[in-house]
Order: structure tokens, then C-alpha cells, then sequence
């Protein structure tokens, strides 16, 4: 029997999702090596026990948690899919403001008009989460690699190592050297290092490495004049869950 | 009767649907917005003019690029920055890559199982195999264009404030002009599948707000105008339309004038149809939407006008591009901070951007209205109009006629509920 898919989505923008379905040339393949049960952004169908869930988003509410936890009680696998859903990504770039101040902020300071809200927090703060699609948006090689460790029931592994590394493989021109902060040093590699490729600079989307080595970081910074502030508001955009924690 | 569909599929983003009737009277009616805030606007507040699109992109997956565009048109000129003509070109090129792909994904993925009785396009997989190649083979390409300008479909990394990081091969826009010209007989073949579709018989008068073209059918601009042919400068966006708030969602909703209004691509072809290109205006034709189309059913044929107009303005755009030939530009720098507004024809209609720059180039205020936002009034008047009419079809039935309108209109409901106004201090 083919295994059982659902992809599911919190607080979003359902950009993972739209990437998986981006995959024209796989797509087809896919749907003959899974039986795509539950895809809400494009199918009304709904149902049962799975064997892997895919969940996209943050988790704000106490509604959001009841339907994570009830994805959690019918899937054998459940795979946290994008940044929102991993780290919290950009969604917790508020993390650091009192709730009740952004909802009066964003819809005033009618009790009928207030929507609950509370922070985003990641999946894995109130479910277990079985593995990782790190990235904003995935990539969607990536995920191809990672399903099929799971189709065939291994557990994928992510790089242990830093889009520095990539960086310097493929060759591209080191971002520092144009004076701009680039957090390649301690995000973990897996994008082929995109962004610098791209022109851009590394602003660190796939969260960072397992125990970053931050001195060897600081001498950059600093032999390029470089503060440890520039890095703190480079972190906050994609990081900034992980920094309220400590 | 009462239905109550929670979390309606095949639309972007958490909605619900609510009706309760009783002998042939709706008691109540409402599209409850039930996606989880993600407060964009506080998120912009202090972001440095560098970080504001990307993190602007992030508020929509489908639309990031529309977002990105607008977000970079409003900070430019709030930063006194003129970019060039190739710039501009490009990025018409890729607001065309991403109208493209919204629209795909919409006509073949979400909207067309409704008229084949499926829950999605997957069992269509093996019983329409060409039409599941068609969709593939369009979409494809539109994200390739995506590719080539942007970086990537989903959160585009090119376009930056005052041009791009890198510009396309000139081989690479070749490439997709001959692709272009290539997927022709599948948007053939695409027009010929919704010329064929039952689309049912319901009209509703509505106001259609959206920009006046500039010689072309419109994506960027500065003038705003309604179906009854009253402008506006985009500048006074804010006081033309109004939002307000409902219990039952997290998304605001707008009104113009104290009345729903509609906006979109049913809404732009209504204002702009003699701006069409010429393929486009015949597609209409054989499609039978023009100005005096009242049926929100017809938004889908309306959605894929564009689509042809589309691929047929990115053919002429490339051979403009490719004409002049590619030159690499230094990015210009901001020569004053201050504040302004910008509109774009994002897939879904009007996206406005306002922003508000202090001294040290961070966002002191940030404002976004977002066409879902002021497509929903709309859609609860065309649901209370429809329900009645349709009540005697039975549960089944006129749950899905009420999905199938909501769908027409592509409501993304994760762009409506993540950016709401914060005044301007």
C-alpha cells in the first residue's frame, strides 16, 4: 500500500506548501509514490490515520495547538515543513513585544473586535516532531531528498556544517568582502548557498548550525569592521525565537 | 438549514463558512476569517530600508513577489530613488511571472475540480491527462520566469531598493521567449477547457475599483479608477477607501463610499478591457466577459485573460529587453527619508504600501490594505444575494455553489489577516 500524505498549515504563508507544489517535474512521480490525503490549498478531501504529516506554520493559539495535537494523535511521522513551523521563523520577529500591545496596536481596544493571539511558537514546542525541512521558503530539492529517506524508512539527516562551506565550494565571491554582515558562518547549509549566489547576502533562514563556532565569527566581523550589533539585528529577522530563549 | 464548512479548501489561508436559513430565509450568513494574526505592520516598525522587503515578502507565499515589487516601489519613493527603465522592465516582466502562476495554480488546481467533480486536480492525474499537462507545462514556465528575474518563485532574492543584485543571461530570456511562444497551444487548449465549463447564472451589480492603465493594461501606476469612471490619484488610496472590523475575523474588511466594492482581475479587465493586447481582447470575446460582466462566476475566464495577456506582454517585454541589451547598473543610493504610498495590480487586485521612513532609514510606520481585504465585503453581499436563490438545491448542492463563488474570487486569507493598519504616529 502506498504510504499516506497530508500536508497541513498554521500561521503561514503557505509558501512551503506552494514550493512542494511547485515541483512540475516531480509532480507527477509523487503522486504515484503517495496517496496525497489531506492538502487543504488544493484538495477538499480529508481523512484518517497517516503516515506522514507535513505541517507548515507557527503555532499562536490555543485553537492552533488543538489541531496540531490532533494531526500528532493520527500521523506516524510528523515533519515540521519551513522556518514558521521549525524555528518560528519571521512570525516570532514580535516575539519580543507584549501580546496584548500588538493585538490594541494592530485592531484597537474594542473587547468584541480583539482576536486571541499569542506568540508563534514551533511546532516542536508542544508536539514531538519527527524531522526538519529547514528553510524560508524549503527548498525544494531539499525536500525531495528528505521524503525519500522517509519513503524508504530512514531517518534524513540535514548538514551539520555551515552555507559557508557551500559557499566556498561553489566558488562565490565572500559577501563580507563588500562590507555587508552575512550570516553563512552559522546557518546550516542545505540551500547550495542560493541567496549568495543570487547576489544576495545569507540572512540566515535555515536557522543556525548545531553549536556555531562564534569566535572564529567575531574575527570576521571585526576584520571587517563589523560589530556584534550589526550581527544581533541581522539574527533578528529569521532567529530572533532562538535569541529570546537564551 | 444550517452548514457550516470550517476551514474551506482549496482557497489560500483558514476560512469558514457559515449559513443558517430557516423557510427559505438566510438568518445568517458570514465568511469567518479564522487565520491566526501574524502582525506584519509591528514586524516592519524599525526595519532598516534594506530588510523591509524581504520581510514584506514573507507576508504571502503566492504573492511574494507582488508584495516585494510594491514593498520596493513605496520605499524608492520614499527615498527620493529613480530606478531605470530596464529595471522597470523587469520587474513588469516578473509581476507577469507571478500573475502567471497565481492564476494557474487558481484556474487548474483550486477552482477547476469544482466543474469536474473532484476534490482536486489528482485524480485528473490519470483521467485528464492532457489537461493535467497543460497545467504542468504553463506552470512550469511562469515559475521559470520567476526563476530567471527573481532568484526563485517563492521570496524572490534579486530585487533589491533601486534595481536587482543580478540581472538574466541574455541566453536565459531567449530561452523563455522561445518557451513562451512554445506553451501557446496549451493556453489554447486552456481557453478551450473553461470556454467549455458550466459557469452558473448569478450577476450582482458591484463597483470595480482598480488602477487605470498607462497605454497598457495595468500593473504598477498612479491612478486609481472605478467601474462608474471616477479617478483617483494613489496617493489619496486611504481616503477613498475604509476599512473596518468584524467580530467574526481576523482580517479587516473595506468599504468605498459605505458599499462593497470588488477588485482583481474581473474588476482590472472591466476598467482596462480596451488596454487588453490583442490575443487577450479576442480570448475575451470567445470567453464572453467584457465591462458589463456582472457574474462572479466569470472571474475564472477573467483570471485567464489575463493569463493570455500575460504571456503575450512577456514575449514583447523580453524582445524589448533583450533589444536594448542588458547593462549592468550601480544600485542608486536614498537621497532622502521620508514618506510615501505605492500600488500594485498584485493576482488578486489592488495592493497598497505605505511607509513611513525617520532620519536613520528604519520604518517609523508601515500601512498595507490588501486585496483580499477588499474583496470580502463583496463576497459575503454575492453569498447573501446567491443563498436564497439556491436554497431548493438541497445541502450538497448549495454548499458547493457558495464554494465554488468564494473560490472564483482566489481570497488569500493568509495576506488579508497578516497586515493590518497601524496608524501613523
Amino acid at each position: 500500500m502506498k504510504p499516506r500524505v497530508g500536508f497541513f498549515d498554521f500561521a503561514s504563508c503557505e509558501g512551503c506548501q506552494l514550493t512542494v507544489l511547485n515541483l512540475e517535474n516531480e509532480l507527477l512521480d509523487l503522486v504515484e509514490l503517495m496517496d496525497i490525503i489531506e492538502f487543504r490549498e488544493i484538495s477538499s478531501e480529508t481523512g484518517g490515520e497517516l503516515d506522514i504529516a507535513f505541517v507548515e506554520g507557527s503555532i499562536c493559539r490555543p485553537e492552533d495547538v488543538r489541531r496540531l495535537r490532533a494531526i500528532r494523535r493520527r500521523s506516524r511521522l510528523l515533519i515540521a515543513l519551513g522556518a514558521c513551523a521549525d524555528t518560528a521563523g519571521i512570525n516570532a520577529l514580535v516575539s519580543d513585544r507584549p501580546e496584548a500591545e500588538l493585538v490594541r496596536e494592530v485592531y484597537g481596544d474594542d473587547p468584541e473586535l480583539m482576536p486571541a493571539a499569542g506568540h508563534p511558537r514551533p511546532l516542536s514546542a508542544f508536539v514531538q516532531v519527527d524531522g526538519r525541512v529547514p528553510g524560508c521558503p524549503i527548498d525544494g530539492q531539499e525536500f525531495l531528498a528528505i521524503l525519500q529517506a522517509l519513503l524508504i524508512g530512514r531517518q534524513p539527516e540535514l548538514p551539520g556544517f555551515a552555507v559557508c562551506a557551500e559557499c566556498k565550494l561553489a566558488e562565490l565571491p565572500c559577501t563580507f568582502e563588500r562590507g555587508i554582515v552575512c550570516l553563512g558562518p552559522i546557518t546550516r547549509a542545505g540551500c547550495s548557498a542560493h541567496c549568495v549566489a543570487e547576489g544576495d547576502r545569507c540572512r540566515g533562514c535555515r536557522g543556525m548550525v548545531d553549536e556555531p563556532r562564534s569566535g572564529p565569527y567575531y574575527r570576521i566581523l571585526e576584520e571587517h569592521g563589523l560589530d556584534l550589533d550589526a550581527i544581533r539585528e541581522q539574527l533578528r529577522t529569521f532567529n530572533l525565537a532562538g535569541e529570546v530563549k537564551k | 438549514m444550517k452548514i457550516a464548512v470550517n476551514h474551506l479548501a482549496r482557497i489560500e489561508g483558514h476560512a469558514n463558512l457559515v449559513i443558517d436559513s430557516a423557510r427559505g430565509q438566510v438568518r445568517e450568513l458570514r465568511l469567518e476569517i479564522v487565520e491566526a494574526p501574524r502582525f506584519f505592520e509591528p514586524m516592519l516598525k524599525g526595519c532598516h530600508y534594506s530588510e523591509v522587503a524581504p520581510i514584506a515578502a514573507r507576508i504571502c507565499g503566492i504573492c511574494s513577489n507582488s508584495h516585494t515589487l510594491v514593498s520596493l516601489e513605496a520605499s524608492e519613493r520614499a527615498l527620493g530613488i529613480e530606478v531605470s527603465e530596464q529595471t522597470r522592465q523587469l520587474r513588469r516582466l516578473l509581476a507577469f511571472g507571478e500573475i502567471l502562476q497565481s492564476h494557474l495554480v487558481q484556474l487548474y488546481f483550486m477552482a477547476l475540480p469544482d466543474y469536474y467533480g473532484v476534490a482536486s486536480i489528482l485524480p485528473l492525474v490519470h483521467s485528464e491527462r492532457a489537461l493535467v499537462h497543460h497545467a504542468l507545462e504553463l506552470k512550469r514556465l511562469a515559475n521559470d520566469i520567476l526563476r530567471v528575474i527573481g532568484g526563485r518563485p517563492v521570496h524572490p532574492v534579486t530585487p533589491v531598493v533601486g534595481g536587482f543584485t543580478r540581472l538574466p543571461d541574455a541566453a536565459e530570456l531567449m530561452d523563455l521567449r522561445r518557451r513562451l511562444v512554445l506553451v501557446l497551444p496549451d493556453l489554447e487548449a486552456t481557453v478551450e477547457i473553461f470556454a467549455g465549463l458550466d459557469y452558473p447564472d448569478f450577476e450582482r451589480e458591484v463597483t470595480a475599483l482598480s488602477l487605470l492603465g498607462d497605454g497598457d493594461y495595468p500593473v504598477f501606476g498612479d491612478t486609481l479608477v472605478t467601474s462608474g469612471g471616477r479617478g483617483a490619484a494613489v496617493a489619496d488610496f486611504r481616503d477613498l477607501v475604509e476599512e473596518y472590523q468584524v467580530p467574526w475575523s481576523t482580517a479587516k474588511f473595506a468599504r468605498m463610499d459605505g458599499r462593497d466594492y470588488m477588485v482583481g482581475p474581473l474588476a482590472r479587465l472591466r476598467n482596462n478591457h480596451d488596454r487588453l493586447s490583442a490575443m487577450a481582447r479576442q480570448v475575451a470575446e470567445a470567453l464572453d466577459v467584457g465591462p458589463a460582466t456582472a457574474n462572479p462566476y466569470r472571474i475564472l475566464p477573467a483570471r485567464l485573460v489575463e493569463v493570455v495577456h500575460g504571456v503575450e506582454r512577456s514575449i514583447h517585454l523580453i524582445d524589448d529587453l533583450l533589444l536594448a541589451g542588458l547593462q549592468e547598473e550601480e544600485l542608486p543610493a536614498p537621497d532622502r527619508f521620508g514618506a510615501a504610498v505605492a500600488v500594485i495590480e498584485a493576482p488578486r487586485g489592488l495592493l497598497f504600501h505605505a511607509y513611513d521612513y525617520g532620519d536613520d532609514g528604519r520604518i517609523r510606520a508601515a500601512d498595507c490594505i490588501i486585496p483580499t481585504a477588499q474583496n470580502l465585503a463583496s463576497i459575503e453581499a454575492d453569498l447573501r444575494l446567491r443563498v436564497p436563490q439556491v436554497l431548493d438545491l438541497g445541502r450538497e448542492d448549495l454548499t458547493r455553489q457558495c464554494e465554488q463563488l468564494i473560490r472564483a474570487y482566489d481570497p488569500c486569507i493568509s495576506c488579508s489577516t497578516h497586515l493590518l493598519r497601524v496608524d501613523f504616529d
